[in-house]
This record gives C-alpha cells, sequence and structure tokens, in this order.
C-alpha cells in the first residue's frame, strides 16, 4: 500500500503543529521519522490515525483520496499504530486482548466468543511474522518489550498494511531494541511499509530506508540512512550540533560519596541492591551502567533517602542512608529523579513551582510559613531562559509541556542549587539532541567545579561519554567497576552478567572496590 | 462588534468554570420547575386535557412556578413586602456559615489528595468538647464563648489528626476509617447524652444540659437575630484557608502532594507528616461548624441531641465540589446553599398548595451532579473547549488526546 500525505496543515491556537506537510511512504519501506520533541511528528501520526483532523491537506491512501474521522476509518485503511503508551489490558491474557474490539468478528449469534479460533489466529499471525508472543501470558507479566510486540501483532491481525511504530525505542532495552528492529525488517520483507518515529540518531541510521526530517512543524528536508549522524541532528536541530562531549580528562579530590555493604530490598520484597560498595571522588563523574532493572533505580532510591537500606552511604562523613529524602537534599544533594513524570514534577504546579519544590521553605523561596511568590517567580523566568525552556512563561503548568522541556525543568532544578553531590538518573531521558548537549554540558560544568557527579543511564553511549569511571550493575551487584575508554564489547559482557556466577559475587565486588582505588589512582597522575 | 466585548462573549461561550455552574444552575431551575408541576395534583390534571384547552395549563404552570421561585427569592434575598426588606438575605448568610466551614473542611484535605468523608465524627466530637466546656466552666462572657471555640476545634481536630494519623501510619484508607469513625461518634454521642454528666436533669428526651449563656455567639450587628460572631470567623476562616493554600509553605506542600506525592517525597516533603496536617486543619474546621450548631442562634436548645451534625459535614462536601476546593469558590457555593436553604424554607411555608421544601434538597443535587459533568453541560450548550495554553482556565473537558498533541505541539 502506498500512502501520501498531501499539505497537512494543523494549528493549535497560535502555534502550527503541522504546516503543509508533504510525506510519501512507499510500500515495503521503513520510513523515519526524525524530530525533536514537540516538532509535531505526533501530531501528524495522530492526524493519519484519526485522533485528530487537519485543518487542511489531504490523505491519500494508492491514489484515492481518504478522510480519516476516527481510529476505526484509519484501521479499515489499513494503517495500525503502536502507541507510546501501551493500549492494552494488563489483567487480560495475550489473546484477550487481542480480540478486544473485533471480537463480534469472531462471536458467534449470541456473542459468544470462540476462544480456541482467537488464539489460533494469535499463533498463526505470530508465527507468519516471527513474533513470538505467548497468547496464554497475562500482559502485565510481560516485560515492555514483549508488551510491544503484542501491540504489532495486534495492528497485524487487524491486517494493516502501513505501521506506525510511535517512538517505539523509547521504553527499551538496547537487546529490545536490536530484536525490535529485527521484527521491523521482517515486516519490510513480508512487503508492510513502516513509519517509525524517532529522535535517536544510531537507530535511525540502524534501520531506516528512507529519512524524513520535521522541525517546528515543517519538513526540513530529507536524508539517506548513510548520512552521518551530525548531519542528522544538524538538519533535525537546526544549527551544528557536538555530539561528543567536550571534556578534559578529571582531576579527583578526596572521597565524596563512600557507600559500603549497602543492600536493598524492592517493592516485591526481592533483594535488589546487594551488598553494593563503591567510592565517589569529589571532581569526577562515575557512571553506572546496566540494563533496566538490575538495581540501579534501588540504588539511587537508597542514597537519596526514599527507600530503607541497610549498610551505609556517606557524603563527606555525614551518613544519607536510613534518614529522609529531605534530611538528604538538605546536605546540598541534587537528585533528577529517572521517571520525571511519576517522581519528577507536580503537573499541576507552574514551571516556577516546581523549580522551588524541594527548596520552597528556605530562602530566598520562603520559610517555615510564608512563600516569597516573587522570588519564586523571578527564579522560574531565570531558570527559563538559562536552560532554554520551552514555554509560554514560568506560569505555565509543567503539565503542559513536552517530555524534553520537562526534563529541562527537573534537570535545572537540581543543578540550581549548586548541589554538592549530582545524582542524575536517565539526565536525557527523551530529550532530543540539543538539549542533550546542554545537559550533557552543565553536568561537565559541576565536575570541573569540584563536585562529584553520579550518573546512572540505559544508554551505553551517554555512560560513555560522561563517565570518568563506569561502574557496571548486573542482578542487584556492581560486577565491575572499570576506566571510560573500556570498549563497548567489554561493557556489554558486563552488562549481560559476564559469565560471573552468583558464588563468585562476593569476589567480584572487592575486585570491583579495588579497581575503583586503583583507577581512581590512575587518574590522579 | 468591539474587540473587548467579543473577546468577552468568547469567554462567556468558552467552557470556562464560571460558564459552566451559571449554567448548570440554569438546567437546575428548569428541572425544577418541572418538578413543582408534576407534585402539584390540579396542574397534571391540567395538563391532561393540554390539548383542548391549553391556556389553562400553560397559565397555572406559569403561576406555580414563579410563584414558587418568586418565593424563594423572597426567602433568600430580598423582599419588598417585608419591613426589614434585606432581613433574607441575612438568613441566608446564617445558613451559609456552616455551610462555608464545613466546604473548607473538606476542601483542604481534597486539595491535598484525601477525601474528608468523616465531617460527622469530627463535628459530633467538636460538638461534645464545646458543650462540656459550654456548661461546666464559669467565665465571663468574652473569654467563656473563646474557650468553647478552642474546645470546638481541638474536639474536631482530634478527630481528623487521628483519620490522618491512622493514614500516614498505618495506611488505612481515609475513607474508610472515617465512616467507621462517623458510626463510633454517633454511638459515642448517643451514650454521651445518656450520662449523668451530660443528660439535662429537666428534660425526658436524649439532649444534652445546655450551654450557660456567656458559652453563646454573640451577637453581631443586623436586622436578624440570628447574625452572630461565627459569621465574622467564617469569613476569617475563608481568607485563612485563601492565605494557606496560596501564599504558605505548608500549603505549598500540601497542594504538591495532592496533585503528585511521589514528587513531593522524592523532593524532600514528608507525605504522611502532611497528610496529618491536612486532616488536623479540617478536622479544626469542621470543629467551628459544631460550635455554629451548639452556641449558635439557629439551635434552639443550645445542646447536643442526635441528630446535632445536621447532615452539615456531608452537605460540605458538595460545596466544596460546587467551589472547586477553591476558599473563595467555596464560600460562593455556601452562600448559594444557604439562600437555597433559607428561600426553601419560605417556598414551602408561603405557597399554596404548598410546594415542598425538597424541590430544594433536588435543586442542590442537580446543579452538583452537572458542575462534576461539565462535558455534559458543555454538549447541552455547544460551548468552545477551552484552550490550552497556560492564560485560560484548565478544565478538564478536552479529550486526553487532543490534549496531548496539542501540548505537543507546543
Amino acid at each position: 500500500m502506498r500512502l501520501e500525505l498531501r499539505g497537512i496543515t494543523k494549528t493549535f491556537g497560535s502555534v502550527a503543529a503541522n504546516s503543509a506537510i508533504d510525506l510519501t511512504v512507499e510500500p515495503g519501506e521503513i520510513h523515519c521519522l526524525l524530530g525533536e520533541n514537540g516538532a509535531g511528528k505526533s501530531t501528524l501520526m495522530n492526524i493519519l490515525y484519526g485522533l485528530l483532523t487537519p485543518d487542511s491537506g489531504q490523505i491519500v491512501v494508492d491514489g484515492e483520496a481518504r478522510e480519516f474521522k476516527s481510529p476505526r476509518d484509519a484501521i479499515a485503511a489499513g494503517i495500525g499504530m503502536v502507541h507510546q503508551h501501551f493500549m492494552l489490558v494488563p489483567v487480560f491474557t495475550v489473546t484477550e486482548n487481542l480480540v478486544l474490539g473485533n471480537e463480534e468478528a469472531r462471536g458467534g449469534l449470541a456473542g459468544w466468543l470462540d476462544r480456541r479460533k482467537a488464539r489460533q489466529d494469535v499463533v498463526d499471525v505470530s508465527e507468519r511474522y516471527g513474533l513470538p508472543v505467548d497468547p496464554d501470558a497475562l500482559v502485565e507479566d510481560l516485560p515492555v518489550g514483549v508488551q510491544q510486540r503484542v501491540e504489532i501483532v495486534k495492528a497485524l491481525m487487524r491486517d494493516a498494511e502501513v505501521l506506525i511504530l510511535d517512538e517505539p525505542t523509547a521504553v527499551l532495552t538496547p537487546q529490545e531494541t536490536e530484536e525490535l528492529f529485527t521484527v521491523m525488517r521482517g515486516l519490510k520483507a513480508a512487503g508492510k511499509s513502516v513509519v517509525f518515529i524517532t529522535h535517536k540518531l544510531n537507530e535511525v541510521r540502524a534501520v531506516a530506508d528512507r529519512i524524513t526530517v520535521i522541525r517546528r512543524g515543517k519538513v526540513v528536508g530529507s536524508a539517506e540512512p548513510t548520512a552521518t549522524a551530525r548531519e542528522l541532528a544538524s538538519l533535525m536541530v537546526g544549527r551544528d550540533v557536538r555530539l561528543v562531549v567536550e571534556k578534559g580528562p578529571a582531576r579527583p579530590g578526596e572521597v565524596a560519596l563512600r557507600v559500603r555493604g549497602l543492600s536493598v530490598v524492592d517493592d516485591r520484597g526481592q533483594v535488589a541492591v546487594d551488598d553494593v560498595s563503591f567510592d565517589l571522588y569529589a571532581g569526577e563523574v562515575l557512571g553506572i551502567a546496566g540494563v533496566q532493572g538490575n538495581g540501579q533505580t534501588e540504588l539511587v532510591e537508597a542514597i537519596t533517602g526514599l527507600r530503607p537500606a541497610t549498610g551505609t552511604a556517606e557524603l563527606f562523613g555525614r551518613p544519607l542512608v536510613g534518614t529522609s529524602p529531605r534530611k538528604v537534599l538538605r546536605q546540598g544533594v541534587g537528585h533528577v529523579p529517572e521517571d520525571r513524570q511519576h517522581d519528577g514534577l507536580v503537573p499541576d504546579f507552574s514551571i516556577a513551582e516546581n523549580l522551588a519544590l524541594d527548596l520552597h521553605d528556605e530562602p530566598p523561596f520562603g520559610g517555615l510559613w510564608k512563600l516569597d511568590l516573587d522570588a519564586i517567580a523571578q527564579n522560574g523566568a531565570e531558570r527559563l531562559a538559562e536552560f532554554d525552556i520551552r514555554a509560554e512563561s514560568a506560569l505555565t503548568p509543567a503539565g503542559a509541556l513536552s517530555g524534553g522541556n520537562q526534563q529541562k525543568v527537573v534537570v535545572a532544578r537540581a543543578l540550581q542549587r549548586d548541589p554538592n553531590l549530582l545524582i542524575a538518573a536517565q539526565p536525557t531521558r527523551g530529550v532530543d539532541v540539543g538539549a542533550m548537549e546542554f545537559i550533557h554540558k552543565r553536568i561537565i560544568e559541576q565536575r570541573d567545579a569540584g563536585k562529584p557527579v553520579l550518573i546512572v543511564s540505559t544508554e551505553l553511549d551517554e555512560i560513555t561519554a560522561l563517565a570518568d569511571r563506569i561502574a557496571v550493575m548486573y542482578r542487584g551487584k556492581i560486577v565491575g567497576i572499570v576506566p571510560a575508554d573500556t570498549s563497548n564489547e567489554e561493557l556489554g559482557l558486563l552488562m549481560a552478567g559476564g559469565g560471573v556466577e552468583d558464588e563468585q559475587a562476593p569476589v567480584e565486588a572487592t575486585d570491583a572496590v579495588q579497581a575503583a582505588e586503583e583507577s581512581s589512582e590512575t587518574t590522579d597522575e | 462588534m468591539s474587540s473587548r466585548l467579543k473577546r468577552i462573549l468568547v469567554g462567556i461561550s468558552t467552557a470556562n468554570t464560571v460558564t459552566v455552574t451559571v449554567l448548570a444552575f440554569v438546567i437546575a431551575v428548569v428541572i425544577g420547575g418541572i418538578l413543582m408541576i408534576l407534585s402539584d395534583q390540579k396542574l397534571l390534571h391540567e395538563w391532561g386535557y393540554v390539548f383542548q384547552v391549553p391556556g389553562d395549563a400553560f397559565k397555572d404552570s406559569w403561576h406555580k412556578v414563579s410563584g414558587g421561585y418568586t418565593a424563594m427569592f423572597k426567602g433568600a434575598i430580598y423582599d419588598p413586602d417585608n419591613p426589614q426588606a434585606f432581613r433574607p438575605i441575612e438568613n441566608t448568610i446564617v445558613n451559609a456559615t456552616p455551610l462555608a466551614f464545613a466546604g473548607l473542611a473538606v476542601a483542604v484535605p481534597f486539595r491535598s489528595g484525601l477525601f474528608n468523608i468523616g465531617g460527622q465524627s469530627q463535628i459530633i466530637i467538636g460538638a461534645v468538647c464545646a458543650t462540656w466546656v459550654g456548661f461546666t466552666i464559669s467565665a465571663p462572657m468574652p473569654l467563656h464563648i473563646l474557650l468553647v471555640i478552642i474546645a470546638g476545634i481541638i474536639g474536631g481536630a482530634a478527630v481528623g489528626g487521628l483519620i490522618g494519623l491512622l493514614k500516614a501510619r498505618f495506611g488505612a484508607h481515609e475513607v474508610i476509617s472515617s465512616i467507621m469513625l462517623n458510626n463510633i461518634a454517633l454511638g459515642v454521642l448517643a451514650w454521651l447524652i445518656s450520662t449523668k454528666t451530660f443528660h439535662d436533669p429537666n428534660r425526658h428526651d436524649a439532649i444534652s444540659k445546655p450551654v450557660k449563656d456567656s458559652a453563646l455567639l454573640p451577637h453581631i450587628h443586623g436586622s436578624s437575630p440570628e447574625m452572630n460572631l461565627s459569621t465574622v470567623l467564617a469569613i476569617l476562616a475563608v481568607a485563612a484557608v485563601w492565605w494557606l493554600l496560596s501564599r504558605s509553605s505548608l500549603g505549598f506542600r500540601l497542594r504538591a502532594l495532592g496533585s503528585n506525592p511521589e514528587a513531593a517525597n522524592t523532593a524532600g516533603i514528608s507525605v504522611s507528616r502532611n497528610q496529618v496536617y491536612a486532616m488536623l486543619i479540617a478536622g479544626g474546621l469542621m470543629g467551628l461548624v459544631a460550635v455554629t450548631q451548639i452556641s449558635g442562634t439557629l439551635s434552639a436548645s443550645h445542646a447536643m441531641t442526635n441528630t446535632l451534625d445536621n447532615g452539615i459535614g456531608f452537605t460540605g462536601i458538595t460545596v466544596a465540589l460546587l467551589g472547586r476546593a477553591k476558599p473563595v469558590g467555596v464560600a460562593l457555593a455556601a452562600l448559594l446553599f444557604g439562600a437555597l436553604n433559607a428561600g426553601g424554607r419560605v417556598m414551602e411555608a408561603t405557597t399554596q398548595p404548598t410546594v415542598p421544601h425538597d424541590v430544594v434538597t433536588v435543586l442542590q443535587a442537580i446543579i452538583v451532579v452537572f458542575v462534576a459533568a461539565p462535558m455534559l453541560v458543555q454538549e447541552i450548550f455547544r460551548l468552545r473547549d477551552v484552550r490550552r495554553d497556560g492564560s485560560a482556565a484548565v478544565t478538564s473537558v478536552a479529550p486526553a488526546t487532543v490534549v496531548d498533541s496539542a501540548t505537543e505541539a507546543l
């Protein structure tokens, strides 16, 4: 199926989200839609999927102009969409989810559901396109990557010829991303087209046949997958972007954060962090690498006082573990939580109020009783300018911002207090290239000012770009602390467990501490 | 048309909070009128032959409905036939006063992410404390009533604080523990009234000793003898809660945990401690309701009965909802409900045949239903969506997907 968008325009109030966008998706191609957060990619795809009506412009399917009033029309025309946030019922099985909304087609006269046939359909589709899913598994028990696969199967079961994937890799581990790419290539081989929305340059180059770049609601160009990341970034941001973080060698000072024998239990009662010890020096960036869910989240929560733990973590000799988040923050810790929506922002609060959230009862923002609204507003306006937060004003509710701008607010809050320890988990998640460059620069500035910085990221590129030393976490343990110039293959091996058996782990942990001391010595020289 | 006028018209025809509330009121008045017609046998009979003689049914129905609402207006706002023409509006204010306290007592926890359905128990225990201080202690007039007020606040706050503590320490959901405490408080009240300490020996029914005259809320200026100090306290409470929520650091914490408790916690704001504070404040405000019920001039006996709470704890929920949990909104909603109550009573007494006071209850319910369902009002009157650009009032009327993409576009 050949899909064309002609002159699509959509304005919200005075803002043109899409202006005169032309886009052609040929059958059997992976077409990449590349653009920053808020560039208008999602608006365009919501128009294509019938969720929004364009102000003007046409959608042409196989040479015939079509009008989509609802997703139903789009699905009937052979368009399938996998949203960033999955539209699945967690307590239903895979099969039940897949027939949901389609069940009347399978029911008998009395609306009886033919489970066996439904199950067989699921198995057929998943085998035909090489998308292994267990039809009887409950969706809530499945990892995110598999849930996404269920979404793709759902679209295929409704005979989608064009599949829209909205930022599909944002929630995936590197391995899951690779698997997704394999699936996409398989779909292409089966003659389907894939529209792949992203702002990650490496992914585009890995998988796309054609690339269309959107900036501020307009198509600013197309590119071949052979284009360099830098060329793509410049096209996307509209100026020259440096993808490599420029930084000199670290000048580590005294031990700032000393963690010894830290163990943490997660919400399900499982040991998430298992006897972890490491030192973080003033003036260095320690990156914690690892596949999502290997205890990084709980480690940060323990150090920031959000989760009870055993063992110790001391900042310049003063204990952090076993206090409260408030006391940890009062010691001057700046914390960028990994999930900005869940733990970072108060959506109903303005940007200015969010920036004052952790300091609202300290001068200049307020005291024991009173807030200083003027100081809060003034600080909001200043940070808005400093961090290039794109919003009408600092009084805009944080919930109304795009993801990247929300992240800038959270990062600005942690940095504005001039922290004597910066802990940033996924500091650039969902942030476009331009903002990423800026945030990375600010993190390195902290380091160069002699501050200790702890970075947790599942993006290996980010870790290697920022960190002076890299600690790799696997199943709650630090399986190694290695210098920053360690190859990705070696890191990947460590992240996957690297043949470390559980019995050997205590030895590894002591090795890790030794490695830390050794590497600090080497950087001292 | 001047651009300014146009802007005002666009503003009105947009589904903002004020427009939706006003239109909800209009719908309620229309439905209330229909109910008045339906409650009258003679009119129903006339509507039976409406196609033969349409004049009767329409004319009499009009008289019925306009008569009912006129009586209500005269009872609630202004009565030209009364020598004290402003007496009705004073009645409205007197009726609105306890509702304002109760509405605030629901609004503060609501903004903090808690639902205070325990007004009944807070009022009852507040009343027990206030009454006890009122009939045991002997003190000169200004001191005595001050002690009564403080006792009422402490009693209410103790129950509110207990609910908060149960949630903070043991994770007991506040709605469940509140409902249980309501029942416990009712039982405790019934028992206390029967004890020697509380029961009035001169009476055979279930009533406590009355408080002393020095424990009554003093009358303030106005033609109505029922206007008393509690109205001044209510105005102060509205101002205090406004200051608390918009200017104080405690209010900042409360609003933060009402909107996203996880983010508040991550930013070092203790969720459990501040939840207790919210419930303490709420209980204290409910305690002031208790003081108006015991020491107020609306109360004939100035003593505790088994029905002393009068359902005000629950009405407070609707007042807070109608006032969108904002202090000034709560004050206006309390005035509206106070007017409907005052007017309803006069309507029932003066119309012939009687229009029952129940119409007022239905009116209140319909207003709240439509305010709670802004989408419905928007659909009925074909209002435009509010643009989500930070400057316009943000309502939840726009479908989420549209909002999301608009946000993405910005």
